[in-house]
């Protein structure tokens, strides 16, 4: 039986983030926040 | 020239604030990046993961006011992404992983070679049926089987041993042979593992 060695092709419009990737990404954004006081840096991450 | 400035416009809102900022510059870049890590890794979760990890440090070094090149956002972003690839290859090589494909399997190949407990009972079934199947030969039969099979003598210490001729050695070895054959056939045992 003939092998085929071809891949299928990936389609342009697949090689993007899921949405809940990017949905997480600006949701952890928005959580995060710096604050700084003189030169001791504070990083909060709210929920 | 004009999204050039776009970028460094929308970055600057971001890092005073605007969220809506980041969406626009993730939206706008994704494919870019998404692509440059997939073109590397060649797996889709785990290309979503540095992504993912990417802009978490984008994030990061935004918020932390600690981002300084103005203008070359996208190209800033790609070193990150960049960046990511190679550690997680790194970390890889300290750990390989083979996996077998559907063509090839490692473990076709590699075995271990130390029987299972299934196969090691039956192996052990087997064995002593054979010994109570010798033990029904008749003893001269029985005498010559044991010293050939399991004292691997040669026919000639064999027919010195039991004082008889070479050729009256090698009928008793033939008669026990045969005479296994029978009892297993009357009794269907079966000795294959």
């Amino acid at each position: 039986m003939e092998q085929i060695y071809t891949n299928e092709k990936l389609s342009a419009e697949s090689l993007k983030p899921k949405k809940s990737t990017i949905e997480f990404l600006l949701s952890y954004s928005k959580a995060l926040s710096v604050i700084k006081y003189k030169k001791l840096e504070f990083e909060t991450l709210l929920n | 020239m004009e999204q050039t400035l776009q970028d460094s416009v929308l970055v600057a809102d971001y890092i005073k604030g605007d969220e809506k900022a980041l969406e626009l510059l993730i939206n706008r870049h994704s494919h870019r990046i998404y692509s440059f890590i997939f073109s590397k890794v060649y797996d889709k979760d785990i290309t979503e993961d540095i992504f993912q990890d990417t802009f978490i440090k984008v994030i990061n070094t935004l918020k932390r006011g600690n981002y300084n090149e103005e203008g070359k956002f996208l190209p800033w972003v790609m070193r990150i992404a960049h960046n990511l690839v190679i550690d997680h290859f790194r970390k890889n090589a300290r750990m390989p992983k083979f996996e077998g494909s559907d063509d090839f399997n490692i473990f076709s190949v590699l075995g271990d070679q130390a029987l299972n407990i299934e196969k090691q009972i039956i192996k052990d079934q087997v064995e002593t049926d054979v010994k109570n199947l010798i033990d029904g030969l008749p003893d001269d039969q029985r005498e010559v089987l044991i010293m050939r099979m399991y004292k691997d003598m040669s026919f000639k210490e064999i027919a010195k041993h039991t004082d008889v001729s070479i050729n009256t050695a090698l009928g008793r070895m033939r008669y026990a042979i045969i005479n296994l054959r029978k009892m297993v056939e009357k009794n269907q045992i079966l000795l294959t593992n």
